[in-house]
């Protein structure tokens, strides 16, 4: 058994200390294996220090497109940091692989008879072979690759395309990087038998699939969404969603004419400045976002609750981190359900979106830009740490040219001008969506006070009890509007006669897959159920009900989902039995598994003991 | 509450350039309390308003929260409006000003509102230059919850309930010099003569323009011990340059002639007294501004006048190079790159 080769299905996991640039050297080792059409995912592990701390880079490689956190022990680490040495070596799996550099003698205690030793005298041959401190620095995490190209059969030429690729622009950094993947390849095949029983083989099971972050998709979403305002105030994990918007922005959307942006982004001096920009931007007509994470949710709750009463179109981008307070700023959860679904003080309902990957990160961020301005409410998108911050497989990014904005009911001056009796706050169509006005459009008619304090319908300020209950039943009444234009969710099985329900949503989606295999291995067939948004459509309630046992999986220490499913939807708590995961690291099928098995076991009839 | 006002105009009212008179410029009825000196700010604000010729609906009306942040209803009814949270109207105002800024910014808030929940958002607004007019209508205390204590009450006055100000008060024209504040003034409510001219100045600013106005809460503020009654600002009052906004299109001089002093008649009847005016106060040097406002405080006087304008500011506009289309009216086409553009940036991903 322990000798078998083992092809495209195991772990490879990279030690590093913070600041020494390994994530391009370990970013350009699973591109590679992406490149030679395997399905591959990665994920930073990493501190929320910024420098010299150590870090993780976990490279799961699997054919089957089992792509969520595997979890357990490692087949090959590669320890490049001395702070974790100790750790990452009881890492390893017995029978698996040690890569560390050698040019130090490792003392006896740390020779384990169960595992296998790669020792490459990577400081020595950097030494030897560059002057500068920094180049013997970075070229050392390009050594590693090129030794793992050698011991696990990566194609050559992949990695020096990729290098192509990377250095595209800086080409005088090309020779020299490729030289020092050859210098770690050499050494491999000079002092290994290569290929190690764990190895690549080329496949064809990539398609058109891209490897990238869902806080790119997100940026990118804004600017295909047509966002021109943003505030926001710099957080993890949510930065990069609004970097990267800024980036595509000053590529893309620079008028050629006068040089001049087609867009203001500003950084806020806090959360409360950054949505009420936002705020401001979308009550003025323009398509306005931020974007943030746990504790800036906290100080958004006052300006939501505004947004959410006084009817502003408004997007908020929020990748969850673990909370709460500061709690682990670089690990992930899925924690701020209940915080975001009912943001701010008194009766509130705010609309989430649940994307699962890159691709639904842009898409549900431009696709919220038109419910929100439909719906003339704050729409946020619940996305997270794994999700944001890590390169996932994704479909690709898509658009539709023929895909027009929908800016919900705005009057026009010619609109204005023939209508009898606009009130801003006035159901006319019946769907608690009421017609709004934008300042400046016309002389004398449409012109209203925007308050957070109760009005009539002509919104004039009213403390009548009439008008307020009225206004507030209208609000319920777009709630259920909203209901019916949330994406549906999405049922894997539709509704078959397994008698188990996995009810998910968002990243935990990574790991469904291999779930339904494992217990369908354990005898247990599921129907999966995958929510997209709040509030809930009407398929959800049924597929509850056709299930003896449902399951709902989230990462969050109070099952905040479920908590929202039985609130909402008025199901018997007891019929929805949580899976939770919050340890801060992503939720892998062997726990969820795990999880509904023991459950299930526990549910089974006892055998009669004669 | 807001009532609706009678819609009489009386035929032989002046009318401005677009042909409206200043009662087009009206708000609802105010629901503040007789003789609140916010009333004399509105009322200032629709003659400004009025006198410039700007088209009403061009205006919009940015609050945050505070008898003062009501305000903005009783002005320009034809404008658009936003009461936002306590505080933080500068935010709202600076994402609506993003999303266009063909509009005139007129925001009005409280020194409850702006030195303290709103301390933050005032400092930053300044420093990033927002085409804006920012009022605030400063009594030393919170009018709309009944009397505290605000943080530019200066030290060692009393408020109604008798609680002593025990720290330093927060000089918001100071601060918003130090800001960097393109145009800063102060004025008294009840002076209409001096407040309706640097209105129409602060208006017709490109940049910033902060306006302190000390305007008397007579609920809560009006007893001996205040340093914001009318009588105590009656009789302490100076006047740094009764400054006559110049349009374009016409001179007007000021009528006040240099080193004389004219009696002021407020709406409550009372008479202000401005002393020494001084034609030749310097309006261009911004830290000269800010010794004369500690002088002035000094001596127990309120220095009042234009303290400090820079006609040549650039504005948040211009220092962020945003397009001359205003955001709002862009069109998707120039927004949405497309999916050709998307297909390469997929390949980047690959
Ligand atoms: C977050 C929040 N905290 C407190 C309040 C209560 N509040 C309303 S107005 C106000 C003070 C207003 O004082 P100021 O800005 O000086 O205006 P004035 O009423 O004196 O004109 C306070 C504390 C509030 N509305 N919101
Ligand atoms: S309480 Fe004071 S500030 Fe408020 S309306 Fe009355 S007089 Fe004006």
């Amino acid at each position: 058994m322990m000798n078998s080769n083992v092809v495209n299905d195991f772990v490879v996991k990279f030690a590093n200390t913070n600041g020494t640039g390994s994530a391009s050297a370990n970013n350009m080792f699973a591109k590679a294996i992406m490149r030679m059409g395997i399905p591959v995912s990665a994920k930073n592990i990493f501190p929320s220090n910024i420098q010299g701390a150590p870090t993780w880079y976990e490279v799961r490689i699997n054919e089957n497109n089992f792509l969520g956190r595997r979890g357990g022990k490692t087949e090959i680490v590669v320890a490049m940091n001395a702070q974790s040495f100790v750790a990452d070596l009881e890492d390893v799996k017995d029978g698996g692989y040690l890569l560390y550099d050698s040019s130090k003698k490792l003392p006896e205690h740390l020779i384990h008879s169960n595992i296998n030793y790669l020792g490459i005298p990577i400081s020595a041959i950097c030494l030897k072979e560059y002057k500068n401190p920094r180049q013997r620095q970075l070229f050392k995490n390009v050594i590693y690759v090129g030794a793992l190209a050698a011991l696990l059969e990566i194609e050559f030429d992949v990695l020096k395309t990729l290098v192509g690729d990377q250095f595209k622009g800086k080409e005088k950094l090309i020779t020299p990087n490729i030289y020092a993947l050859e210098l770690g390849y050499q050494y491999a095949t000079n002092h290994f038998s290569c290929p190690l029983r764990y190895k690549v083989e080329r496949r064809d099971l990539i398609d058109n699939r891209i490897m990238v972050d869902g806080n790119t998709g997100c940026g990118l979403g804004a600017v295909y969404g047509g966002a021109t305002v943003v505030g926001w105030y710099p957080i993890t994990p949510s930065t990069s969603v609004i970097e990267k918007f800024a980036s595509y922005c000053e590529r893309l959307r620079i008028d050629p004419a006068t040089g001049k942006k087609n867009f203001a982004i500003v950084q806020a001096e806090d959360e409360l400045a950054a949505i009420g920009m936002a705020i401001g931007g979308g009550w003025n007509g323009a398509r306005a976002f931020t974007a943030t994470s746990g504790p800036g949710v906290s100080l958004m709750q006052e300006f939501l609750g505004l947004a959410y009463f006084a009817e502003i179109p408004v997007v908020l981008v929020n990748v969850q981190r673990a909370g709460p307070s500061t709690g682990m700023p670089t690990r992930t959860q899925q924690s701020d359900i209940l915080s975001c679904a009912y943001a701010s003080h008194g009766d509130t309902k705010h609309i989430l979106l649940f994307p699962q990957s890159p691709a639904e990160c842009f898409d549900m961020t431009a696709q919220a830009f038109d419910l929100s301005d439909r719906l003339q409410t704050p729409v946020i998108i619940m996305t997270d740490l794994d999700l944001g911050m890590n390169d996932h497989l994704s479909p690709p990014f898509l658009w539709n040219d023929k895909q027009k904005y929908d800016l919900g009911k705005v009057l026009s001056i010619r609109e204005l001008d023939e209508a009898q009796n606009f009130g801003r706050y006035t159901d006319v169509d019946g769907d608690g969506i009421c017609y709004r006005t934008l300042a400046g459009t016309h002389p004398s008619k449409g012109a209203f006070f925007t308050r957070g304090t109760s009005r009539n319908t002509k919104a004039v300020y009213s403390e009548k009890s009439e008008d307020y209950v009225e206004n507030m039943q209208r609000l319920e009444k777009k709630y259920r509007t909203a209901a019916t234009l949330m994406p549906k969710a999405e049922m894997s099985s539709g509704l078959s006669n397994a008698q188990i329900g996995l009810v998910y949503y968002g990243s935990s989606g990574q790991a469904i897959n291999e779930t339904k295999h494992l217990l369908q291995e354990k005898g247990f067939p599921v129907d999966l159920m995958r929510i997209k948004a709040f509030p809930f459509g009407n398929e959800i309630k049924p597929f509850i009900e056709s299930h003896d046992m449902v399951f709902v999986i989230e990462q969050n220490r109070d099952g905040q989902m479920r908590m929202l499913l039985t609130n909402e939807l008025e199901i018997d708590p007891a019929k929805l039995n949580p899976v939770l995961c919050y340890d801060g690291l992503s939720i892998s099928a062997q726990e969820i598994s795990d999880i509904v098995c023991t459950t299930m076991a526990k549910k089974q009839p006892k055998q009669e003991v004669v | 509450m807001s009532f609706a006002k009678s819609k009489f105009q009386h035929k032989k009212l002046p009318v401005n350039d677009l042909g409206l008179t200043y009662r087009d410029y009206e708000g609802a009825l105010s629901t503040l309390c007789a003789g609140c000196g916010h009333d004399s700010i509105s009322s200032a604000i629709v003659h400004a308003c009025a006198e410039l010729s700007i088209e009403p609906h061009k205006i919009a009306k940015m609050s945050g929260i505070g008898c003062s942040s009501k305000a903005p209803n009783y002005f320009l009814n034809n404008a658009h409006g936003f009461n936002s949270v306590h505080g933080r109207m500068p935010s709202v105002t600076t994402g609506a000003n993003l999303a266009n800024d063909d509009l005139t910014y007129i925001a009005m808030s409280g020194d409850g509102d702006s030195a303290s929940i709103g301390l933050g958002q005032f400092a930053h607004v300044v420093r990033r230059q927002l085409n804006m007019v920012y009022i605030v209508a400063n009594n030393g205390v919170y009018g709309l919850t009944k009397g505290q204590l605000a943080a530019t009450a200066d030290k060692g006055v009393k408020n109604k309930g008798g609680d002593l100000s025990l720290f330093t008060d927060i000089d918001l024209c100071t601060t918003a010099l130090q800001m960097g504040a393109s145009f800063v003034a102060r004025c008294f409510s009840g002076d209409k003569a001096q407040l309706v001219p640097i209105l129409k100045a602060a208006i017709s600013h490109q940049g910033f323009a902060f306006i302190d106005i000390i305007s008397p809460c007579v609920t809560f503020n009006n007893h001996p011990g205040s340093t914001r009654s009318y009588d105590y600002v009656q009789e302490h009052v100076a006047t740094g340059a009764v400054t006559d906004f110049v349009p374009v299109k016409e001179e007007i001089t000021t009528k006040i002639p240099a080193g004389q002093f004219e009696d002021i008649c407020l709406h409550d009847g009372s008479v202000l007294r401005l002393h020494k005016v001084k034609n030749d106060y310097d309006t261009s040097n911004r830290y000269k501004a800010m010794n004369d406002i500690e002088e002035h405080k000094q001596k127990g006087e309120i220095l009042t006048g234009l303290l400090y304008i820079d006609p040549t500011a650039s504005t948040f506009h211009e220092l962020n190079n945003t397009t001359d289309t205003p955001l709002n009216k862009i069109k998707q086409d120039l927004l949405c790159p497309g999916e050709r553009v998307l297909g390469t940036i997929n390949d980047s991903f690959r």
